[in-house]
């Protein structure tokens, strides 16, 4: 009796001390299921990759530049954010003007003007500045890497200066938000406190936050661009990470919109009216392989081999069919992909002619060791899609062996470069790459000048041919002109065979009959201010 | 006894510096960087500059003598992740925990000892054997298999109770935030109930077959009061098996947090994993260790309380 009436006590003590954070009443919120294991961060710079600039960056945050996603059809393009108009100063290619938004208020109320963009920027680039953040820092850093110097010209205008000409500067300012400097000042200058009660010009401002449960966000009526005012008066994030419990919160209808719904889920959720949506999008899905010195790679009769032994549509149909196989880096709808030779396609007799041209048999297999994790952001199912390449390769006489890892093992490699130690003596790396903007989705990766640790060509290649098509791209100012050279460089380097390319995600997502106003752009961001759940 | 309580409560100190060393070297032995949690697109030579601000750059013995110092003034750092503070995060983890953790033990330890004391007195019966196959497929059975189970059938095919998360009412009391909770506390309670039951039917079963319940029987004492002695024989076993499952359950189970979405300190464990949120990771792994130790203490006291043997041994 004694020892029941100690549990029983500690039971009422243990729930008594329970805090359980509370929340309003609301009619018709969107809910959405994020894949995340937390709510993005709020304060300015989201971290959790592209899915936090999705869910808390576009939503509570603009850019100088933001990106067109309220179309489904071709490749999203730049269009004027907080910015109404650019242009690059014609006598020092460096120097970028910007004319600002007149009008635009901060949720706090404060105006947005030139001393915001130069706060916001000391804040990410300027360590002895009081406002400077060294995680929203981190999450950015690495995307506008051009920038070396900001001034304020007048109120409406900032002068932004590179380091050297770069045509693709104004695809890097799409990654810079804006925060309120008066209501970091209001908050104790504590950016703890402003990500909890954060203040940017976006579409939604953040009501409540509960780290690892849900962020709430209502609409902002007074948002600046009257086509973008927020149809849903509450946004509710909850992060879902395990793909079976987000599909079946959306089955039993808890939450009404879910990112990435698992592959074997989607025949059901078809079945019973849900609403699965995807599109082609700027990301590849390939191996990252070694061009040092010891590599086989380094022949281009290897490169085309491997290439042309992998059967792309089965692993789409592993997938369920949302994937497209990738004939290059870009989908070949991208301004960017050129006319390439080579086609990068299943012919496993091509591909056994070339081996054997390049001194392989039977009783001398090629062997490669590729690093691989089970999960990571961007990886689709890494582990069957990897199986099946390993059998494909086999049947033409490669031995690939799959070195499994974690998904941050695999990133430093990626990050140290082939032949680190984090590489643990593989050839290559599975990571999957976003091609966004011209920047990363060709001179970070394939240009001699990025090679580790100034940049993320993980695989050393370096071509003279390259850097010039690079250099010749990233100084030309005229958007066609430059599309152009970078459509020679993206088609040289398919005929180079550089990367083993695989396939191109397409990013679904399931949501419930009464969702309204969602537009699948293709882009790795989306726009949740045109959705809202219908009565 | 307070001598022996001294003891015990004094050895505590040295395993608590011994958990501290073993949880920091593990952490920083694990393969990943420490500022896997803040770096976005950094290459690798931004890396070495943030990891010198950090501190990350530093021996690991002085960043360990660095974090005990702070964290015998209790301070457990800042999260790399979100900057907020870890004893802040871990408190309200642990709550979060506790809720369901308290629960999934009165259910799962009051239906084990009920399940057991039952077997253990109707050995050989087909109930007995229904109850011990039950038992068995509960301690085999993974429990978030079980978790993503309940969670097709109650959620999915009925409907009934929600999928994941915590709800978004104030009150643990409301019916809102227990409907959240009956789907993990059922998941969790399945494996402490099992193992109870399965404890409590032996230590029945073999004190049963002592002498002095015969002997008790010879002297004419009612059924009702030999199985109070048989409880009373049978207490320090099943509440030494009670305190680990306890310890268990209260520190969180990562698998059926995570497949509940449940922010307690198993997810939050999760969380801190593949984030590589350090400071998170050493504040949860110590906190939860120490609970252990703290757990065994009591249990020990307890166990003390129940056969006075313990402590004069």
């Amino acid at each position: 009796m004694k020892l029941a009436t100690l549990k029983l006590v500690a039971c009422s003590v243990a729930l008594a001390a329970t805090p359980i954070s509370g929340a309003l009443a609301q009619s018709k919120p969107l809910r959405v299921g994020m894949t995340l294991s937390d709510v993005p961060t709020t304060s300015g710079q989201p971290n959790g990759g592209f899915e936090g600039y999705r869910m808390t960056g576009y939503t509570l945050y603009d850019a100088l530049i933001n990106w067109k996603l309220n179309d489904a059809k071709g490749p999203s393009t730049l269009v004027p954010g907080l910015a109404t108009e650019w242009k690059v100063d014609p006598k020092d290619n460096t120097k970028w003007i910007f004319k600002l938004r007149k009008g635009v208020k901060f949720h706090d109320g404060s105006a947005f003007n030139a001393d915001a963009v130069v706060w916001n920027l000391d804040k990410l680039f300027k360590k002895e500045a009081p406002q400077y953040d060294l995680r929203q820092t981190a999450q950015v850093r690495g995307r506008i890497l051009s920038l070396k110097s900001w001034r304020k010209i007048d109120d409406e205008t900032v002068e932004l200066t590179t380091h050297a000409p770069d045509s693709s500067f104004p695809y890097q300012v799409t990654y810079v938000f804006y925060s309120s400097p008066a209501q970091w000042e209001k908050l104790g200058r504590d950016w703890n406190k402003f990500s909890q009660q954060p203040s940017g010009t976006g579409p939604f401002r953040l009501e409540r936050l509960v780290p690892r449960e849900r962020a709430e966000l209502v609409r902002n009526p007074n948002y600046w661009d009257a086509k973008r005012v927020a149809k849903s008066q509450r946004i509710i994030l909850l992060p879902i990470p395990e793909a079976t419990t987000r599909a079946s919160a959306l089955l039993s209808g808890q939450v009404d919109f879910i990112e990435a719904p698992p592959p074997d889920f989607i025949p059901r959720l078809k079945s019973q009216g849900f609403v699965i949506t995807s599109n082609v999008y700027p990301h590849f899905w390939p191996y990252f392989m070694s061009f040092r010195e010891d590599s086989p790679w380094r022949d281009i009769r290897v490169r085309k081999a491997v290439n042309l032994a992998i059967d792309r549509e089965g692993i789409v149909k592993i997938l369920g069919g949302f994937a497209v196989p990738t004939r290059g880096i870009v989908d070949p709808s991208s301004p960017w992909f050129g006319k390439p030779a080579f086609q990068v396609k299943y012919d496993p007799a091509a591909a056994k002619k070339l081996l054997a041209e390049a001194g392989y048999s039977a009783s001398k297999p090629l062997v490669l060791k590729v690093l691989v994790a089970p999960s990571g952001s961007g990886q689709m199912l890494p582990k069957p899609m990897n199986e099946y390449i390993q059998q494909n390769l086999k049947a033409v006489g490669i031995n690939l062996e799959l070195v499994t890892v974690d998904w941050e093992q695999v990133r430093n490699c990626r990050r140290a470069g082939a032949g680190s130690p984090a590489c643990q003596g593989t050839h290559g790396v599975n990571n999957s790459s976003a091609t966004v903007d011209p920047y990363s989705a060709f001179r970070r990766v394939y240009g001699s000048g990025s090679i580790p640790p100034n940049g993320f060509n993980h695989m050393y290649y370096k071509d003279p041919k390259v850097d010039q098509m690079f250099d010749k791209a990233f100084t030309t100012f005229d958007e066609k002109q430059r599309d152009q050279i970078l459509a020679q460089a993206h088609a040289y380097l398919v005929d180079q065979a550089v990367d083993v390319w695989v396939v191109h995600d397409v990013g679904p997502r399931a949501m419930s009959s009464k969702v309204r106003g969602w537009v699948q752009a293709r882009h790795w961001f989306q726009d949740l201010a045109p959705v809202y759940v219908a009565d | 006894m307070l001598y022996y309580l001294l003891r015990r409560i004094f050895y505590t100190i040295p395993i608590a510096l011994g958990v501290s060393l073993v949880v920091f070297t593990l952490v920083h032995l694990a393969p990943g960087d420490p500022l896997s949690a803040v770096v976005g697109e950094l290459d690798a030579r931004m890396l070495a500059e943030m990891r010198a601000s950090f501190g990350y750059d530093k021996p690991l013995y002085i960043q360990y003598f660095v974090w005990l110092g702070s964290v015998a003034t209790g301070d457990l750092g800042y999260s790399m992740r979100s900057g907020a503070p870890v004893l802040g995060i871990l408190t309200d983890a642990a709550a979060n925990t506790m809720a369901i953790g308290v629960l999934a033990s009165a259910l799962g330890f009051s239906a084990g000892i009920l399940a057991g004391m039952f077997s253990g007195y109707n050995h050989g019966t087909w109930l007995d054997k229904t109850v011990s196959s039950a038992a068995i497929a509960g301690v085999s059975m993974p429990h978030y298999w079980l978790a993503i189970i309940l969670v097709i059938v109650f959620s999915v095919q009925f409907g009934w109770l929600p999928a994941m998360g915590f709800g978004s009412e104030s009150s643990v009391f409301s019916w809102n935030t227990l409907r959240h909770m009956i789907l993990p506390v059922l998941a969790l309670a399945a494996i402490p109930c099992a193992v109870v039951a399965r404890t409590t039917r032996a230590c029945v079963m073999e004190i049963l077959s002592m002498e002095f319940v015969e002997a008790l029987r010879a002297r004419g004492l009612s059924e009702r009061r030999i199985l109070w002695h048989v409880t009373r024989n049978a207490l320090p076993v099943v509440l030494a098996v009670m305190g680990l499952q306890f310890a268990h359950l209260l520190g969180g189970s990562i698998l059926v947090e995570t497949v509940f979405s449940w922010p307690g300190t198993g997810y939050l464990l999760n969380l801190a994993i593949f984030d590589r949120d350090m400071p998170v990771l050493q504040g949860t792994i110590l906190l939860l260790s120490m609970f252990f130790v703290f757990t065994n203490l009591v249990v020990d006291i307890l166990q003390s309380w129940a056969d006075p043997r313990v402590s004069r041994n």
